[in-house]
């Protein structure tokens, strides 16, 4: 199982402000490791996060996105209390969804 | 020997997408695996990921800022930021132009959600970084050049 994500959402005057911090190894499959081998690539490579069940941001990403992804954006709507979920997939199939409440 | 070296990473792309497609069971994890636009992030040029986007070509824009450092010491963690000042904003791509495959990441924007993402990115080498806009189904683009110190591909 993956590590849980790291989620803050705050409600400010112009939105909810989103912040989220995954753990993922972001392999690129371009690096070699100490034998040689060529290390096959494993990414994050659709994220959605969602509000009352409508998604306010989905993502598409390649391997180029550095190890343990970084992502802030904000949308309009949220307010103190309600929760956001966050969820990924990779390009294996593995997959985590995680809640936090916006403060 | 670089040529056998590229059939390889295309074969195991492949295999790896296979037993994806096989680990996948929650049908909500394969309708997203499915979302994935495998074209674009297999594109070299910017021309070619607008082309893959769906778009003919990306038009210069002055409404579209790219927040990152002009010297990122290392290249596996480049932090950007790229905002939008066009109506009707519907997707942000970043690219990054001189990396084995230009398009690093990718965002839909709905109605509601401010159009601006910060994330951070890896950069082979100094290049062009370019921001894409999709607004009314139209592209736009800028453009900002990150010098890297240290590379952020290969080992």
């Amino acid at each position: 199982m993956p590590d849980p994500m790291r989620i803050r959402a705050t409600e400010q005057p112009d939105g909810v402000d989103v912040r989220v911090l995954m753990s993922h190894e972001m392999e690129t499959g371009q690096r070699r490791d100490s034998a040689g081998k060529l290390v096959p690539a494993h990414f994050i490579s659709n994220v959605t996060v969602s509000h009352n069940g409508k998604a306010v941001l989905t993502a598409e990403w390649g391997p180029a996105v550095a190890k343990n992804p970084y992502l802030q954006f904000k949308f309009k709507g949220g307010k103190k209390g309600e929760k956001i979920s966050v969820t990924w997939v990779d390009n294996k199939g593995e997959t985590r969804t995680d809640e936090a409440t916006i403060g | 020997m670089n040529e056998n070296r590229r059939e390889f990473v295309k074969i195991s792309g492949v295999l790896g997408l296979m037993a994806a497609a096989g680990l996948i069971t929650m049908e909500e994890a394969q309708a997203q695996q499915q979302a994935w636009n495998k074209a674009a992030f297999e594109a070299k040029t910017l021309g070619d990921v607008v082309k893959s986007l769906g778009g003919a070509a990306a038009a210069q824009s002055g409404d579209i800022s790219i927040n990152a450092p002009d010297i990122a010491e290392n290249g596996a963690v480049v932090p950007v930021a790229v905002t939008s000042k066009i109506p009707n904003t519907q997707g942000i791509y970043v690219l990054v132009e001189k990396n084995p495959n230009a398009l690093a990441a990718g965002f839909s924007i709905p109605a509601g959600t401010e159009p601006t993402v910060s994330t951070r990115i890896k950069m082979g080498q100094t290049s062009n970084v370019h921001a894409v806009v999709k607004a009314d189904n139209k592209f736009f683009v800028t453009t900002k050049e990150i010098k890297v110190t240290l590379g952020g591909c290969g080992g």
